[in-house]
C-alpha cells in the first residue's frame, strides 16, 4: 500500500511538474518557431541558444510592480488569473500518459485518476475555463477588457457545442467515457483519426478556439481591443494569463493525441513488449515498454504543439462574424453529419469502410448541391 | 474521512448559497452561485454519482452560469436595486420566503426516505453504464419526451432570436 501510494503521488507530481515545464518551454519554442518562420534569429541572449529565456521572462514578471487599478473590483481582479491557471492545470488529472508500472506485484497506472467519466471531466473543466477570462475582464473596469471577456465567453460557448458533438462520435466508437478505455480501444493502429477524419478536423479547430489561439484569438486582438481582457493586467497576473494559454495548449494537444492518435499506442508496440520482456524479464520489460509508450505519447503531444505554433504564425485572425459563422453554420452541422455517419458505420459492422463511404457520399452530395443550386457563395 | 469531507463540502455549499442571496453586487451573487453548484457536484461525487457530478458542472456551472454572468455584465443592475431600500418590500419578501421555507422543511420531514441497506447496496448505481441502460430501457418514453421538449425549446429560442423582415441588425 505504502510504496504504491508513494509511486502514485510521484506520478501525479511528475505530471504537474512536466505540464508546467513544458508550458514554460513552449514560450521559448514559440519564439524560436516564429523566428524561423519569419526568417529571424529569435532569442539567443539568455544562456546557450537562449535556453534560459523562460526563466528570465518569469523573473522579469515577478519583479514588476503588481498593480491593481483604482476602480477595479480587487478580489475578482485577483481571482481572474488564478482561476485561469487553476482550470488550465485541472484537466491533466484524467489523461493517461502511459500504460502501467509493475511494482511489488501491483499494477500502477501512469495517470492521475482513472475514472469512468474521464472525457466528461475534461469537457467540464474546459467549460469552466472561460470564467478566468470573463471575471478578470469584468473586474478590470475597462470597456476593452469587458469586450474581450464577452468575446471569449461567446466564442467558447459556441465552439464547445461542435467540440462536444465530435467527441460523441469518438465515444460511440469506444463505447466508454474513460480516456484509458478509449486509448486501449485504439490498440493495433486502430487510431480514431483513420475512422474519424472529419471529427478530427472539427475537434482540432474547436481546440484552437477554446485555447484562444490564432486564428481565433479575438478576445485579445490588439488592433481592436488594445489587448482585450488583460489590458489592465501587469506583473505576474498577466504572466499567469499568458502562461495558462500555454498550459491549455499542452493539455489540448494531449487530449487530441489521446482521442484521435491512439495515446501511448504506436506501431509495433506488441513486438517491442515481447522483446523487452524476453530480454529484461517480465517486470523490468513491462516498465521499459511503458516508458517507450509514454515517450511516444509525448512525441505526439510535441507534434501538435508545433502545429499550434505553425498555424499561429501562418494564418491571419478571423473577423468576428466569420468566427461565429464558422462555429454555428459550419462546424456544428458538419459535426452532426459526422455523428450520423459514425452511427451508421458502427451499426454496419465495417466501421472503417462505411465511415469513408459515408464521407465520400456526403462530399459528393455537397458538390452536387452546390453545382445545381449553387449561385450563392457560402459564408465559409 | 468521507464524513469529514461531507462537512467541509457542506460548509462550502452553505457559504456559497448564503453569499448568493446576501451580496449586494449581482456579479458577486453569480460567482457565489457557481461556487454552490461546484460544491453540489462534490456532494454527488461523495454519493458515488460521478456522471451526475460531471453533467452538473458541464451544464450548470459551465454553460448556464456563463450565460448568467454574460447577461448580468451587460446590465447595470446597481441603479435598479432601489427596492432593497424599501422596508415594506423587504418585510413582504421575508414573509413569503419564510413561509415557503417552512413548507419545504415540513414536506421534507414528512417524506419517507428509504434507508440504504449497506449489504445489498450496489456501488455502481450512480455509474454511467447503469444510468444509460436504465434510461434506454425502463425509462425510454420519458427520456424521449424530454428530448422532444428540448427540441421544442431550442426551436422556440431560434424563432425568438430570428431577425424579422426589415429589422436592422445593429
Amino acid at each position: 500500500m505504502d510504496s504504491v501510494f508513494i509511486i502514485k503521488s510521484l506520478i501525479i507530481l511528475g505530471i504537474f511538474a512536466i505540464s508546467l515545464t513544458i508550458a514554460a518551454y513552449e514560450t521559448y519554442f514559440e519564439r524560436v518557431i516564429a523566428a524561423f518562420i519569419q526568417d529571424r534569429v529569435g532569442p539567443d541572449r539568455a544562456g546557450p541558444f537562449g535556453l534560459l529565456q523562460p526563466l528570465a521572462d518569469a523573473g522579469k514578471l515577478f519583479f514588476k510592480e503588481d498593480f491593481i487599478p483604482g476602480m477595479a473590483d480587487k478580489w475578482l481582479f485577483i481571482l481572474g488569473p488564478s482561476l485561469a491557471m487553476l482550470t488550465a492545470l485541472m484537466t491533466s488529472a484524467v489523461i493517461p500518459f502511459g500504460d502501467s508500472i509493475l511494482y511489488d506485484g501491483q499494477e500502477i497506472l501512469v495517470q492521475g485518476i482513472e475514472v469512468n467519466i474521464g472525457i466528461l471531466w475534461v469537457f467540464g473543466v474546459v467549460s469552466l475555463g472561460v470564467y478566468g477570462i470573463l471575471i478578470g475582464g469584468w473586474a478590470s473596469n475597462n470597456k476593452y477588457s469587458l469586450y474581450g471577456a464577452i468575446r471569449a465567453a461567446s466564442q467558447n460557448i459556441s465552439y464547445e457545442l461542435a467540440m462536444g458533438l465530435s467527441i460523441i462520435a469518438v465515444l460511440m466508437m469506444a463505447s466508454s467515457l474513460s480516456l484509458r478505455t478509449i486509448v486501449e480501444s485504439q490498440h493495433g493502429m486502430n487510431w480514431n483519426i483513420f475512422y474519424q477524419p472529419l471529427g478530427f478536423i472539427i475537434f482540432l479547430t474547436c481546440s484552437f478556439a477554446e485555447c484562444n489561439r490564432t486564428p481565433f484569438d479575438l478576445p485579445e486582438s490588439e488592433n481592436e481591443l488594445v489587448a482585450g481582457y488583460h489590458t489592465e493586467y501587469g506583473s505576474m497576473k498577466l504572466g499567469l494569463y499568458l502562461f495558462s494559454e500555454y498550459v491549455n495548449m499542452f493539455i489540448s494537444s494531449a487530449v487530441i493525441a489521446t482521442l484521435f492518435l491512439g495515446g501511448f499506442n504506436y506501431p509495433g508496440m506488441d513486438w517491442v513488449y515481447a522483446t523487452m520482456t524476453e530480454n529484461f524479464g517480465a517486470v523490468v520489460g513491462h516498465n521499459l515498454s511503458t516508458l517507450a509508450g509514454t515517450l511516444v505519447f509525448f512525441a505526439k503531444i510535441f507534434a501538435f504543439i508545433f502545429l499550434f505554433m505553425w498555424v499561429r504564425w501562418t494564418l491571419p485572425r478571423f473577423r468576428y462574424d466569420q468566427l461565429m459563422d464558422l462555429g454555428w453554420k459550419g462546424l456544428i452541422p458538419l459535426a452532426i453529419v459526422n455523428l450520423i455517419i459514425t452511427a451508421a458505420a458502427e451499426l454496419s459492422g465495417h466501421a472503417l469502410l462505411v465511415n469513408w463511404i459515408g464521407l465520400g457520399v456526403f462530399i459528393a452530395l455537397v458538390y452536387a448541391w452546390s453545382a445545381i443550386f449553387g449561385t450563392k457563395k457560402t459564408s465559409l | 474521512m468521507t464524513q469529514w469531507s461531507f462537512y467541509v463540502v457542506s460548509i462550502f455549499t452553505l457559504f456559497g448559497a448564503l453569499g448568493t442571496i446576501m451580496s449586494k453586487n449581482a456579479i458577486h451573487s453569480v460567482i457565489y452561485l457557481i461556487l454552490t453548484f461546484f460544491s453540489l457536484s462534490a456532494h454527488y461525487v461523495l454519493l458515488n454519482a460521478q456522471f451526475l457530478a460531471a453533467v452538473n458542472i458541464v451544464v450548470y456551472a459551465g454553460a448556464i452560469m456563463v450565460l448568467f454572468l454574460f447577461v448580468v455584465m451587460f446590465l447595470n443592475i446597481r441603479d435598479e436595486a432601489s427596492e432593497l431600500n424599501n422596508n415594506k418590500v423587504m418585510i413582504a419578501a421575508s414573509i413569503v420566503g419564510g413561509t415557503i421555507g417552512l413548507i419545504l422543511v415540513a414536506a421534507i420531514r414528512l417524506t419517507d426516505i428509504p434507508r440504504v441497506n449497506p449489504y445489498t447496496y450496489q456501488v455502481k448505481t450512480g455509474f454511467i453504464e447503469t444510468l444509460g441502460k436504465l434510461l434506454y430501457s425502463k425509462y425510454l418514453l420519458p427520456f424521449e419526451l424530454v428530448s422532444v421538449l428540448f427540441l421544442i425549446a431550442m426551436t422556440g429560442a431560434v424563432m425568438l432570436g430570428k431577425r424579422e423582415k426589415g429589422e436592422r441588425n445593429f
